[in-house]
């Protein structure tokens, strides 16, 4: 396993509080999310393979925490954890929400998104390669899935993510 | 003029149907173990996997062709050998081989399938195919991506088999087949085990001043600065230091991706016979993509309708693309 | 008794270098067969072929066996005509580097070279029905796999050779990398390898050295050294063993070699003198140990 020195995030006064309590309002969510994944799709966890016991942090820059997720079937996890308190993962990897969910939802390409240097990776490199092979072996769309379990309004939550970061996306290009 | 059979790669089950729906005429795609060329963390099939995807491509018209294409290490040969008998009892359409250990047991033991000679197999003058050919009744040879079309049409006139080129995807660019590099950084090898560059052994470095390095074991294979592209360490794409190159720069190659798109009615007038897309490592997305855009191509190209070209260079939008050895010996 | 053998010098060595190199290998040199001729570059060949059939005879003269190599990469005509050509002869025996040597060469006998990929029993089984009768195990081969291919090989009546000494060809390519680093293409080239007699150097971008670059070939930085895995070597069954001629005392690395393989000199003592001999050069054993080549595991672990 390999760590590398990794930027500081800057932080707001007060955005520990705001973590804290987005974490908590979050986790029942996550929890029937990662249990659904799990039940529908069992093959994920063998293309893992000795990564299942991995702890990965998935930092999603804009929002107010990170996710910690052990992609353990035994005993799996995924909560929202502040930055400040996140636990030492073996692998993390950071970009903008809606990149790092189109790239689960394979829209786009993990390569692509690296060499662009959208997304960083640090840790151990083979379990994110690992993780990112297994979640594409999954059918359909991740992000459809989990916002058709909150029926319209996720659906709704999930198409005004995906606007503002087209709008981001572009505000960016265009600078 | 030829079929042009468009050969799509495939590195999950997933991938596999997307490239099925997305219009190819065969699949290729390996096992999770040492048998195959591209033995990365997390892809491949499991048996019943590939039986299960051998059934969802030939109920749509499909090929599937297994990669056996690395070479067994003295005292492992039992492994490529079963992986062989389990390809033909799931019935793929061709195995994709390179050491002749394994092609001369599979022409003997399933000789009802047919032997594709891997680009692992270096072949790239008609007498080296021709060996190929008579000794194991090999139907088509994938070129090594060093020859010009001149030299293919020359070699297509010479030998008794189908042509197979690669026309897009990650370019290599040493012999294929006769690699040692990542064995000799990280103790895993290209030929007995499948690996090429393992993300295992890979680690990207963040300096203070936003620049990173990517490096193969603690060796640094180049690195970028803090508005530079960066890229996955493989060795021979990496930036050194040589005596007349105090600078650095790319020894080997720069990390650009192969785009004949603009050449595909040379190379079908060249007798190729399939094209085949790289790839079996990357996701989804890019197999839908590139998979898409080039059925459009070559069925434009079949009705002789003018091609669109912007969609095929789009694919590779924001990377540098070439041509590399097929438009010009000046690439050598 | 085991041999000792030298490979074909992979190098641009100029024509009057490689005449002096050769007269004192016939002279003083205790290998028992030399490779001649030339494997990596079709464009040198002019440079050095007229020398061969004087070069053949005057080793022949001193006791050597003469095996001609054939090129590793068979492309353009002129590299087909010359595999061709070899394939053709009766005397000297050949090596073949190449599936195109083996197809003129037919099931007339030939040894196979490095660059064929015996890399098992199945493979050489094949080959030596084909009329094979020595084979080289590619340089990657660790100790388990070299013992089986070996057993399989002399069972067939095969010779089996393994390098232990000198740099590692680790890749070869269409592309010239001299001619690259020059800014140069392959055909106007200007034979600028031939400044690098050892190989031109690679270093990393924090300055660690990495590769060797030779035209189309890529070699190791560090010297192979298999000195102290000679005893298993030679109890696995490896009939010969291949010194690859670099920019040091060959005649003296030749020596150390001999005298450790007829106990005339302790392994340590031996190990130690080819490192001197080796001139700074880092020695490795990585590949052997089936652990990263460019390493150097410890001689407790083999003894």
């Amino acid at each position: 396993m390999s760590i590398t020195s990794e930027t500081p995030i800057p932080r707001r006064p007060g955005e520990s509080v705001v973590a804290r309590l987005s974490c908590y309002a979050v986790q029942p969510i996550l929890t029937r999310i990662v249990r659904r994944i799990a039940a529908r799709h069992p093959s994920l966890f063998a293309r893992l393979g000795p990564h299942q016991a991995t702890d990965f942090l998935i930092d999603p820059q804009e929002l107010p925490f990170a996710l910690h997720l052990r992609p353990d079937p035994q005993d799996l996890v995924l909560r929202a954890v502040p930055r400040d308190a996140a636990p030492r993962a073996g692998a993390t990897i950071r970009g903008r929400f809606m990149l790092l969910l189109e790239m689960i939802d394979a829209e786009q390409d993990g390569d692509a998104a690296f060499f662009s240097r959208d997304l960083e990776v640090s840790g151990n490199t083979e379990a994110v390669v690992r993780l990112r092979n297994a979640l594409d072996d999954m059918d359909g769309s991740l992000a459809e899935e989990t916002a058709s379990m909150f029926g319209p309004p996720g659906r709704a939550i999930l198409a005004r993510l995906r606007r503002s970061y087209l709008d981001k996306t572009q505000t960016r290009e265009n600078t | 003029m030829s079929l042009a059979e468009l050969i799509c790669p495939a590195g999950t089950p997933a991938a596999l149907r997307t490239a099925v729906d997305a219009g190819a005429d065969a699949v290729y795609c390996g096992f999770q173990d040492a048998t195959n060329a591209r033995n990365f963390p997390g892809l491949n099939f499991t048996p019943d996997e590939l039986a299960a995807s051998v059934a969802y491509a030939h109920e749509r018209g499909t090929k599937v062709l297994l990669a056996l294409n690395t070479y067994p290490p003295a005292g492992k040969v039992d492994l490529w050998r079963q992986a062989a008998d389990t390809g033909a009892r799931i019935g793929v359409d061709a195995f994709i081989v390179a050491d002749m250990g394994v092609a001369d047991y599979i022409a003997r033991t399933h000789p009802q399938i047919r032997l594709h000679l891997s680009v692992q197999a270096a072949a790239s003058s008609p007498e080296a195919i021709r060996y190929y050919c008579e000794n194991f009744g090999v139907k088509r040879v994938v070129l090594p991506r060093i020859l010009t079309i001149p030299e293919i049409r020359q070699i297509r006139k010479d030998i008794p088999c189908e042509i197979e080129t690669f026309i897009f995807g990650n370019h290599g660019l040493m012999v294929e087949g006769r690699c040692s590099l990542t064995n000799y950084l990280t103790g895993q090898s290209t030929n007995m085990d499948g690996v090429c560059s393992p993300a295992s052994d890979v680690n990207y470095l963040r300096e203070a001043d936003g620049s990173m390095s990517s490096q193969l074991a603690g060796f640094t294979i180049d690195r970028f600065g803090p508005d530079e592209k960066a890229g996955y360490p493989t060795i021979c794409k990496g930036r050194y230091i040589a005596p007349h190159r105090p600078e650095s720069y790319y020894a080997f190659e720069e990390p650009v991706s192969l785009n004949l798109s603009q050449l595909l009615p040379e190379l079908i007038e060249a007798g190729v016979h399939a094209f085949k897309i790289e790839g079996r490592q990357r996701s989804k997305s890019y197999v839908r993509g590139v998979v898409r855009a080039f059925r459009a191509a070559v069925d434009d190209i079949r009705a002789g309708r003018q091609v669109n070209i912007a969609d095929l260079v789009a694919l590779t939008e924001g990377q540098k693309q070439t041509q590399g050895a097929f438009e010009t010996k000046k690439w050598r | 008794m085991t041999k000792l053998t030298l490979g074909p010098i992979a190098y641009h060595w100029s024509a009057e270098t490689r005449r002096d190199f050769y007269a004192r290998i016939a002279d003083e040199c205790p290998v028992d067969e030399v490779y001649l001729g030339e494997v990596i570059c079709s464009k040198r060949a002019p440079f050095h072929e007229a020398d061969l059939p004087e070069t053949i005879e005057r080793l022949g003269r001193a006791g050597k066996r003469v095996i001609l190599s054939t090129l590793a990469e068979v492309m353009l005509k002129r590299e087909r005509k010359a595999t061709e050509d070899l394939a053709a002869m009766e005397d000297p025996e050949i090596e073949i580097n190449n599936a195109a040597g083996l197809f003129a060469r037919g099931r007339r006998p030939h040894r196979i070279g490095p660059f064929m990929n015996a890399y098992n029993e199945t493979t050489i089984r094949w080959m030596a029905a084909q009329g094979a009768t020595h084979v080289c195990l590619p340089s990657e081969m660790p100790a388990p796999a070299i013992a089986v291919a070996a057993h399989a090989a002399r069972d067939l009546g095969l010779g089996v050779e393994v390098q232990v000494f000198g740099r590692v060809s680790l890749a070869v390519s269409a592309r010239c990398y001299h001619a690259r680093a020059h800014g140069r293409t392959k055909d106007n080239c200007q034979f600028v390898c031939e400044e690098d007699p050892d190989g031109m150097p690679l270093r990393t971008r924090d300055d660690l050295p990495i590769l060797r670059v030779n035209g189309i070939q890529t070699l190791s930085e560090s010297y192979l050294d298999l000195l102290p895995e000679t005893p298993r070597l030679v109890a696995d069954g490896v009939s010969h063993l291949r010194l690859m001629p670099q920019q040091v005392d060959m005649i003296s690395v030749a020596q150390v070699f001999r005298d450790a393989l007829d106990g005339q000199l302790p392994l340590a003592e031996a190990d130690a003198r080819l490192a001197d001999l080796s001139e700074g050069a880092g020695l490795s054993n990585g590949f052997y140990h089936g652990k990263a080549g460019y390493r150097r595991i410890a001689m407790a672990a083999s003894a």
